[in-house]
């Protein structure tokens, strides 16, 4: 294995509420490889979107980083000068977001919006370089002087990957990068995001839902469950061997051209982050609970493949297994 | 399904400033049983007209051509009385679940209100007890829900608040138009579930529309595929999935991801 190219320890982020302080991510740690695929998965309000906003800095007030480090470079993310922080946003560790419909500026042409970005950052841009990056990621370099209502959806996700990438970044975070697209136009964006990736040699953290995407793209995936990475491991291994009883779930509850009629979801509630439950924070859905787990929250367990696992039984499931 | 769609056109534009007419509609026609319940999807991606055809079927437009019917009458010209019947029978769940609130009202009128006034609640207590379990088939915790402003809860949990409601009037049919997009996963599963329910258990037919084909093949019994507003293919959901023949359905089918990562999906050289 290569040093990391990123190192999260002990994230832990707040939202101050009128109802209380809301515990968004809860010690997160783990390590990504340069090149490496890392998917962030888990429900609504699991914390997926707020880790990877918490690598770059990027949680607004009422939320707040209250502790951990997230290390890139040698330089503390967490701790750093905002000077150092502007080099290394963009220019690191890139965002592509969420809403490419919302994410563009609407009043500029394309072209203005790398001019910006390089221009931040002190470094040259030549319209050669821009029609370089758009046609890296399939774009015809006509797009440059459009503006950005003019672009589809599709083509809007394709320029924040684009721009995402301009300054070479070793590391991109990927928020739902295609939730917001018709499936045709889902595969042909990630397929565009994962060959840049690679010719890039940049590692991406890609924050989704879809365990079915996950299964397709990452290549180590990380489930979260009321702001804690439950279970963290290689996507071959977890999906033939899930050791967290909501990580099997989750994959069981995918549907797929089998029977029809049947649905798997998962009952219960996400619980409430507010007041999370005493012990495992997914005891009160899990089939699996016992005494301990409504009584004590499992320490993150290491399993010989290499897994991290918290779940009081996740060695027993290995040792069944 | 006592609601029909006869050869519809819907042309938009045109008119004061002699913009062209774009046909949002090419003439679709939507027949089905009229016997016995029935839940249909129509799949398609972003302008194919499947929100235009939710739009027919809920009478918030009238087609240029063509006609929507409502127990074999035309929907244009219901007396005040089955225009009531409509609108209690056929249920919305709209895809953009923030611009169909009230913002000015808590979450409770909206499942409140209908309840006693459809007559299914004598009592507030009774409408209470109904919104709580309805808001609970959908996994939204009623305490947490109730009580709440519209801009108060997120995009997923207005999307289950709709459906939730849809299900609590036990309407004839309901019309979906992307009602679990904004849902994570694995909640989806239980929203579909209590629709598919409500079909099989409770007689009421549904018109799913959705660009997702996986959970449109669990849920229907027959899928419309849409593109350009037209029908390219229609029939038996299992057999249109498992052998599409029009090379659009063949895309959309190869577009999504086997949920197991030793299946290859073609998304580019995988490091093994």
């Amino acid at each position: 294995m290569s040093a990391p190219v990123l190192s999260v320890r002990d994230l832990v982020v707040e939202f101050a509420t009128s109802r209380g302080v809301a515990h968004a991510v809860n010690s997160v740690s783990f390590d990504l490889e340069p090149g490496e695929r890392l998917g962030l998965v888990g429900e609504s309000g699991s914390g997926k979107t707020t880790t990877a906003l918490a690598l770059m800095r990027l949680i607004r007030p009422p939320g707040r980083i209250v502790g951990g480090s997230v290390v890139i470079d040698g330089v503390d993310v967490i701790a750093a000068a905002t000077a150092a922080l502007r080099r290394l946003r963009g220019a690191r560790i890139a965002l592509v977001p969420q809403g490419a419909m919302n994410a563009l500026n609407p009043v500029l042409t394309i072209a203005t919006q790398f001019e910006d970005l390089f221009a931040a950052h002190g470094q040259p841009c030549t319209r050669a370089r821009i029609a370089e990056l758009l046609a890296s990621v399939g774009l015809d370099p006509g797009v440059a002087d459009r503006h950005p209502h003019e672009l589809s959806g599709g083509m809007k996700q394709r320029v924040c990957i684009a721009l995402a990438v301009a300054l070479r970044p070793a590391v991109i975070v990927a928020d739902e990068p295609t939730s917001a697209l018709d499936v045709i136009v889902q595969k042909q964006v990630l397929r565009t995001l994962a060959r840049v990736q690679r010719e890039l040699g940049a590692a991406v953290v890609m924050v989704g839902h879809d365990m079915g995407l996950m299964a397709q793209f990452a290549h180590r995936v990380g489930v979260m469950y009321a702001g804690r990475l439950v279970e963290l491991g290689d996507v071959r291994r977890i999906f033939a061997d899930p050791r967290h009883p909501y990580t099997r779930m989750l994959i069981d509850s995918l549907p797929g051209f089998g029977q029809r009629g049947v649905f798997k979801g998962i009952p219960g509630v996400a619980p409430s982050l507010l007041a999370p439950p005493p012990g495992c924070p997914f005891h009160p859905r899990c089939p699996r609970a016992g005494a301990v787990c409504s009584a004590e929250l499992p320490p993150p367990l290491d399993l010989p493949d290499g897994r991290i696992v918290r779940c009081h039984f996740a060695q027993e499931a290995a040792d069944a297994a | 399904m006592p609601l029909e769609v006869e050869g519809a056109v819907v042309e938009f534009g045109g008119g004061l400033f002699g913009g062209r007419r774009k046909q949002a509609l090419r003439g679709v026609t939507v027949r089905l049983p009229a016997d016995r319940p029935h839940v249909l999807a129509v799949v398609g991606e972003s302008g194919s007209g499947k929100t235009t055809l939710t739009r027919l079927l809920l009478g918030f437009l009238r087609p240029t051509r063509g006609r929507v019917l409502w127990r074999g009458r035309d929907l244009a010209s219901l007396d005040a009385q089955a225009r009531r019947d409509y609108r209690r029978d056929v249920q919305a769940v709209f895809q953009d679940p923030f611009g169909a609130y009230n913002p000015a009202y808590r979450v409770d009128r909206m499942m409140l209100l209908p309840a006693r006034r459809f007559g299914l609640a004598a009592s507030g207590e009774e409408a209470r007890a109904l919104a709580e379990a309805a808001l609970s088939a959908v996994g939204l915790r009623p305490a947490e829900t109730l009580g709440r402003y519209p801009h108060q809860l997120s995009g997923g949990q207005r999307q289950r608040l709709m459906v939730a409601r849809a299900i609590m009037l036990r309407p004839k049919v309901i019309v979906a138009d992307e009602p679990v997009s904004m849902v994570d996963a694995s909640l989806r599963a239980t929203i579909l579930e209590s629709l598919w329910r409500l079909r099989h258990e409770a007689g009421m037919s549904l018109v799913y529309v959705t660009h997702d084909l996986t959970t449109a093949y669990q849920v229907a019994d027959t899928v419309m595929v849409m593109r350009n507003g037209e029908v390219v293919e229609e029939g038996d959901v299992e057999q249109v999935i498992r052998a599409p023949r029009h090379p659009y359905t063949q895309e959309l089918v190869a577009a999504v991801p086997p949920p197991d990562p030793t299946i290859d999906w073609g998304l580019e050289d995988r490091v093994a």
